[in-house]
């Protein structure tokens, strides 16, 4: 029987693999926005498993608003990305350190 | 009356705007019609308001004009206390002041700063008019502070020399001094009464004598006394009594017309007049009493010796007004109120007069004021000569010119003043410096003026032969006031004498113990001018002026080779007069330049160093230092920033769940 230990573990794992993807992902911009819907998927899970367990719906419904702000959110990510690609001719990670003090 | 008193102060003050914003449109003539106008103005009312008292019976009066402010209690006010002080003084200031504006036509005539010259003058003339036509200390102190200011002004008139910004910078800082002491007695007036106003103050008089305050803990003063000195410091400054005289002589960097009306006849007998306006105060006071007549005796006699060893013909006349002012700060330490008014008054026509003939010599040998390349001018200029004989035998004293009744008079009340009564031996030495500086004086004076005169008129003709071509009179506007000033100068002692000292002239307005009243004393025995006339020869007052006119004529004209032998046997002597007992040595080297050192280590120590350099820079500079190494930790990569957030995020909330 699968139950909310099993959801919340590998919502768990998912969520380290993405953090991990952050961290260690040196050169592809892409892959950081993939880490990071990763991420809020990692989190829809915990939701839905919470909200299966507790026998209330409203985690379900926030699931659907945080999956439209996700695909807005990649949606200008990618628009951010292909503008940052023409300026710089390059999405290297390594290479965006402006900030740097 | 009133619209009178608001003409007299306002006229000049009209005319000196309008010389001074649109001088360049009225031109030359315009600016020196348009003043002489407007202090012709003053004089004629201000002889009227005299008239009036005189002769015509009016009281004094006391007008509030203007309420200013009200603070706590404490009411500012403009207002004019004319009463019969007040009407000499008025006639003082605008008489002599009319004739300088005259003179100054003919003094001034090619300077380019002729509009504002005259714009400066009148401004004095209603400054001047402010300050003794005050009824409340405030505007007193207005008044003084302003013809400070135009003293400043006019001595650092020709302000691309070095010498007169230097002057009129020192005159300005001495004044400080005194004025410090000035406000304070003022404040603890304020303190002490409650009010400004002179009628309010002199009125509790009694009760503030009544106090005492701690200025040093431990040794409790009478209030009275702490105010009166105060006060007294005040007119110390303005009048240059030592030892702030010392920018009294510099002040001749100024133009002659200025010494004549600002520096000898009416700004510096300011302190004079408040005084004598203070004497419900001072009369209270034994002790500030004691010190204004020790302060009077000390420049009276010392000031007059540095007169002997002066080259510069205005400093020598300078030096002379210094001692004539002690002289009546001695009337005023005595008592003799009145007669320190008198001589205040004959001081102002001939001792103008004098600075007028001296600068119409300056004026004749192009502006050369050595009196070693004179001589002999007397031919060349005889209206100056006479009229400055007339000023230098008023000076010493001369039996019936005017400033023998007074100076005459003067020493008699110092003889009989009431230190001579005094059973403490405070008292006695108070007294016996005051007669002894005020009787030795006498030949001093005689001396350094008749010195002056000799070197000047008399003798070998020592200029060169170029000025000597061009010597001439000079004009009329130049003469014109010599000549009038030169009346009075003889003449008003012998109808004034007997009313203004001995005949109650001044009523109330000068108020005296009766246990001080010396002027009362001698008047038992008055029997009028002549009587005092025919008494001259006995005194000995008069034996010493006429030995310091023989002294100087046998030194300078009969035997001109004395005084370098005088000069080289008497060397230390010399030295010391020559370098004015080095006040200026030790006010420049020691109170300007330590000032001034202070200042520097302020500034580079405790400005610049610790304020600039420790705290505002300071701060910055750590806050930069400690941000250069925690820029360190900012890499500008995405991923960094990231893990810290996770890093941090994971610690909050282990903190949350774990440890709260």
């Amino acid at each position: 029987m699968i139950g909310l230990p099993h959801y919340l573990t590998i919502s768990a794992m998912l969520f380290v693999l993405s953090i991990i993807g952050i961290v260690v992902n040196r050169r592809n911009l892409i892959l950081l926005l993939m880490c990071i819907e990763l991420m809020l998927l990692a989190v829809n899970t915990n939701f839905i498993a919470f909200s299966r367990y507790l026998g209330d719906e409203t985690g379900q419904v926030f699931v659907f608003f945080i999956l439209t702000v996700a695909a807005a959110e990649a949606a200008i990510g990618l628009a951010i990305l292909v503008v940052l690609f023409r300026n710089r001719r390059s999405i290297a990670v390594q290479e965006l350190n402006t900030l740097k003090g | 009356m009133y619209e009178y008193y608001l003409t007299i102060v306002l006229a000049p003050l009209a005319a000196a705007i309008v010389a001074g914003l649109f001088g360049k449109k009225i031109g030359r003539a315009g600016a020196h019609w348009v003043t002489i106008i407007g202090v012709g103005v003053s004089c004629l009312l201000s002889l009227l308001v005299l008239k009036n008292m005189f002769w015509g019976g009016h009281g004094s009066e006391n007008i509030s004009v203007y309420t200013w402010a009200v603070t706590d209690g404490l009411r500012m006010e403009v207002g004019f206390l004319v009463d019969r002080l007040t009407a000499l003084m008025m006639c003082v200031v605008t008489f002599v002041s009319l004739m300088v504006h005259i003179y100054t036509i003919g003094y001034m005539h090619d300077d380019p700063g002729y509009q504002r010259f005259f714009s400066y003058i009148s401004l004095f003339t209603f400054s001047m008019l402010m300050l003794v036509m005050s009824n409340n200390f405030l505007q007193l102190f207005f008044g003084w502070e302003a013809v400070g200011l135009v003293s400043y002004l006019l001595i650092g008139f020709w302000f691309k020399r070095e010498s007169a910004i230097f002057a009129n910078l020192k005159a300005f800082l001495v004044n400080r001094v005194g004025d410090f002491g000035f406000i304070l007695g003022i404040a603890g007036v304020a303190m002490f009464t409650g009010s400004l106003d002179y009628a309010t103050v002199f009125g509790m008089a009694d009760s503030v004598a009544a106090h005492s305050i701690e200025v040093l803990p431990g040794s409790p003063w009478n209030a009275m006394t702490v105010i009166c000195v105060l006060l007294f410091i005040g007119a110390m400054g303005k009048s240059a009594q030592a030892p702030l005289h010392v920018w009294l002589p510099d002040s001749m960097e100024g133009p002659t017309p200025i010494s004549a009306l600002i520096h000898a006849a009416t700004m510096v007998t300011a302190g004079i007049f408040m005084v004598a306006r203070m004497s419900p105060l001072f009369e209270l006071s034994t002790t500030a009493l004691g010190f204004v007549i020790i302060i009077g005796a000390i420049t009276a006699f010392f000031m007059g010796l540095l007169g002997i060893v002066q080259n510069d013909i205005k400093r020598v006349v300078a030096y002379s007004t210094l001692s004539q002012l002690g002289y009546m700060t001695v009337a005023l330490g005595a008592s003799a109120y009145s007669a320190a008014i008198f001589h205040l008054m004959t001081h102002a026509f001939f001792k103008a007069l004098l600075f007028l003939a001296a600068g119409s010599v300056i004026i004749a040998m192009h502006h050369e004021q050595d009196i070693r390349k004179m001589g002999g001018i007397r031919k060349y200029m005889p209206i100056t000569y006479w009229t400055a004989l007339v000023g230098s035998l008023a000076l010493i004293g001369f039996p019936g010119s005017s400033g023998f009744f007074s100076k005459d008079l003067l020493i008699e009340a110092v003889r009989e003043s009431h230190w001579h009564e005094g059973t403490t031996l405070g008292d006695q030495v108070t007294y016996w410096v005051a007669y002894l500086s005020v009787l030795l004086g006498v030949f001093v004076t005689a001396l350094y003026s008749f010195r002056m005169f000799f070197l000047v008129f008399h003798g070998k003709e020592r200029m060169d032969a170029e000025t000597k071509s061009h010597l001439h009179e000079t004009p009329a506007v130049v003469t014109v006031p010599l000549v009038l000033l030169a009346i009075p100068s003889a003449v008003i002692g012998w109808f004034t004498v007997g009313p203004v000292l001995f005949g109650d002239y001044f009523g109330d307005a000068i108020q005296v113990r009766s246990a001080h009243d010396v002027l009362a004393h001698i008047g038992r025995e008055w029997h009028g001018s002549l009587g005092l006339l025919t008494h001259a020869v006995m005194t000995p007052v008069f034996w010493l002026a006429a030995g310091g006119v023989l002294t100087a004529w046998y030194l300078y004209l009969k035997r001109p080779d004395i005084p370098a032998v005088v000069k080289k046997k008497l060397a230390g002597l010399y030295t010391l007069l020559d370098r004015k007992y080095y006040f200026d040595d030790l006010y420049i080297n020691g109170f300007a330049r330590g000032g001034r050192a202070l200042g520097a280590f302020l500034w580079q120590k405790g400005d610049q160093l610790v304020i600039d350099g420790m705290m505002v820079n300071g701060t910055a500079r750590s806050v930069g230092r400690l941000a250069g190494v925690m820029r360190q930790i900012q890499t500008g990569y995405l991923y960094t920033y990231a893990f810290a957030m996770i890093i941090g995020l994971t610690l909050l909330l282990g903190w949350l769940v774990w440890l709260r």
